[in-house]
């Protein structure tokens, strides 16, 4: 079984129609790149597994989105119970203006969580696994706009994984980052691939290509290939793709 | 047209102008060794010289592209393509180089009975006209041609294999001419590997254009 599916999938906006017929199996514990031009339908695919199109005026979604072989988008599904198991970073880091720690903390508390050392201890464990441990150890405390624009990003992902999702869903995670911090996340989606299925949106191709798995090429709302990183960057099979990752795109 | 793109017409213009400078050296050599013309084989001598510098500039240039603009898919084939032909241009014209040498050292003109039974001078022109289409294949971008040398490879390595029992043959008659005889074996030995890098020119060829690695596999692909 797949981890995430999604079968035909149709999105419009009002009369636009955003995502045409998508397919797409994903392999657990994978990273999938999605690629494409600006309004491709990129971020609008990767919204679609935690559901946060759905508050949008006169959207209309048809097609099934599987995780873990359920429709998530079935009428017993709970978003809140949904939106545990599938975190999501955004382009700009957002951390709260509260302590680093309250950061990491805040969604095991606000899903009821109350045991001290069990929440110090997996704050820990999270901001390891976010390789941001060792850089804020010593000072928990303080407020997290005091860190660097990469170190609040990785707060960012460290606080995604506080309450143990087994999906993550990265929207540009380090287009407004400096090389070296780029070159930290991009290690870390390295590492993360062993817990976690992660879907990462990008216009760097580069990094498509030292990060993924898989690579699917969005054009204009429509899945024009899908296939492994290194098949798309060494011998896409449609000419659209080639000449997006070649750039000679009109 | 985008950077890249004007980075990646320079070098085929320059991959180009190596062929033709190759094949120019290899056609002189020819000329050199038959009408035993040392002038002529100096001349291949001194182009040596040009011809690896174009190598090393041709070299700088993949290396150039590759650094700064990251190519993929069939850019990439063909900066990784180019770095091969290079090689092996650069290795014919190393042969054609020592076919002059060989022809500057030598003070007997060849003997007619010895190149017909040799078929060196067959050699010779399968090998130019493989180099000539090699080219051709390469500049046109065309895989059918590019696949029709392997067939021609077949003729230069038969006469390879069969000079051996031929010229042994040759000697048994003329005992006074061994000495031209080893050197036409030499020389046949040396164009065989003009054939072998030629092949390894229309593989890279293939292998930009159709993303198909042809290398130690059956050529009917």
């Amino acid at each position: 079984m797949y981890k995430i599916e999604s079968k035909n999938v149709n999105l419009h906006y009002g009369s636009f129609h955003a995502l045409k017929g998508v397919n797409m199996a994903i392999e657990k514990n994978t990273v999938t790149a999605l690629i494409g031009p600006s309004g491709s339908g990129k971020s609008t695919f990767l919204r679609l597994f935690n559901r946060m199109n759905d508050l949008i005026d006169g959207i209309k979604i048809e097609g099934e989105c599987l995780i873990d072989g359920k429709d998530i988008y079935g009428k017993l599904i709970k978003i809140d119970e949904l939106r545990k198991r599938v975190g999501m970073v955004f382009q700009k880091p957002n951390p709260f203006p509260k302590s680093i720690f309250e950061n990491v903390a805040y969604g095991l508390r606000v899903n009821g969580i109350t045991h001290k050392n069990f929440i110090e201890e997996r704050v820990e464990i999270c901001l390891k696994q976010a390789a941001l441990w060792d850089e804020v150890k010593d000072k928990l405390n303080k407020t997290a706009l005091s860190l660097s624009i990469g170190q609040q990003q990785r707060l960012c992902i460290a606080r995604s994984l506080a309450i143990e999702p087994s999906v993550l869903l990265m929207d540009e995670p380090a287009s407004a980052l400096d090389p070296i911090s780029t070159a930290k996340i991009e290690e870390l989606i390295y590492e993360l691939k062993d817990r976690y299925t992660i879907i990462i949106v990008t216009h760097n191709m580069q990094q498509a290509g030292r990060v993924s798995d898989s690579t699917a090429f969005l054009y204009l709302g429509e899945l024009v290939e899908f296939d492994s990183t290194k098949k798309i960057f060494t011998n896409p099979t449609d000419e659209r793709t080639q000449n997006y990752i070649t750039g000679r795109f009109d | 047209m985008s950077h890249l793109n004007i980075e990646l017409q320079d070098l085929r213009s320059n991959i180009l102008e190596m062929f033709e400078l190759v094949q120019s050296q290899l056609t002189k050599s020819k000329e050199s060794y038959l009408q035993l013309d040392k002038d002529l084989a100096r001349e291949v001598a001194v182009n040596e010289k040009r011809v690896n510098g174009f190598e090393l500039k041709i070299d700088r240039d993949c290396e150039n592209i590759i650094a700064l603009f990251n190519p993929v898919a069939i850019d990439l084939r063909f900066v990784l393509a180019c770095m091969k032909i290079n090689s092996n241009l650069e290795r014919i014209g190393d042969i054609a180089e020592s076919v002059a040498k060989f022809v500057m050292n030598f003070q007997l003109e060849p003997e007619k009975e010895l190149l017909e039974t040799s078929r060196v001078i067959e050699m010779f022109d399968t090998c130019i006209e493989i180099m000539n289409t090699t080219a051709r294949s390469f500049a046109e971008e065309d895989t059918k041609l590019a696949r029709s040398i392997f067939k021609l490879d077949e003729t230069v390595d038969e006469i390879n294999i069969e000079a051996n029992d031929k010229i042994a043959a040759y000697i048994r008659t003329h005992s006074d001419r061994i000495n031209q005889s080893l050197y036409t074996i030499s020389m046949i030995r040396k164009l065989e590997r003009v054939g072998d890098q030629c092949k390894n020119i229309a593989e890279e060829t293939i292998f930009y254009i159709e993303a198909k690695v042809l290398k130690h596999k059956n050529k009917k692909i």
